[in-house]
């Protein structure tokens, strides 16, 4: 179980292939392999967006993740779990967050990965201020994700 | 020891500062906290609270040491 925050760009695919190849302690007794990735789109709200900040509260936020992670493992039979989340500032096309579940059988896996997201994004303090034409706004709440 | 405070996003613009320190002999709780700093303003609905890193009540009491936020609604993922 891992989670950590970046403060530049990261490649979300290469990093489930690396934390796969180096990482991953369950080689052969894994059958699934779940994976959310969350991109900066170029609209919100209406607005065309041209860059946004993410700002977190240091100690918090990675405790929290941490904690959703042991909630995750304790909930479902995973066998491990990767979290990414970018700080800092990010344009569109950029990936912003990585939920990857390794576990035997694909129920555990996305429901887990799931449940990581939705708990990030209710849980984890992060905050996005959005780059607009007419100035800055700061994103006011997530869209529901269920 | 005094209590720190901080602030994030919005609510630190709007604060006009990042962190405040607090007398922990002047507050009994996260509420007497926020009325201390804020000047008698009445806490918004929608702020979030934590002590020491850990989400709260206003009612949560406080004490010497503790580190208390207050921030916006979340809005990472």
């Amino acid at each position: 179980m891992h989670a950590e925050l970046r403060d530049s760009g990261f490649d979300p695919w290469g990093e489930v292939q690396r934390y796969q190849d180096e990482q991953l302690g369950c080689a052969g007794r894994y059958g699934a392999t779940a994976v959310f990735v969350g991109t900066m789109r170029e609209f919100n709200e209406g607005d065309t967006v041209h860059a946004m900040t993410l700002e977190h509260y240091p100690g918090m936020t990675e405790r929290h993740l941490r904690y959703i992670g042991e909630e995750a493992a304790r909930r479902w039979d995973i066998l491990d779990s990767l979290i990414i989340h970018r700080i800092g500032e990010v344009r569109p096309n950029d990936p912003i967050v990585l939920v990857a579940v390794w576990s035997a059988h694909r129920a555990a896996a996305f429901e887990a990965c799931r449940y990581l997201m939705e708990e990030l994004k209710s849980r984890a303090p992060f905050w996005k201020k959005e780059e607009l034409e007419k100035g800055a706004r700061w994103v006011e709440k997530n869209t529901p994700g269920y | 020891m005094p209590i720190h405070v901080k602030y994030f996003a919005s609510l630190r613009e709007r604060m006009g500062r990042a962190e405040d320190v607090v007398d922990a002999l002047d507050v009994d709780t996260v509420a007497d906290v926020w009325a201390h700093v804020s000047e008698g303003l009445d806490l918004p609905g929608n702020v979030l609270v934590a002590v020491n890193m850990e989400y709260a009540d206003p009612d949560h009491p406080v004490k010497d040491g503790d580190e208390v936020a207050f921030f916006p609604p979340i809005t990472g993922g």
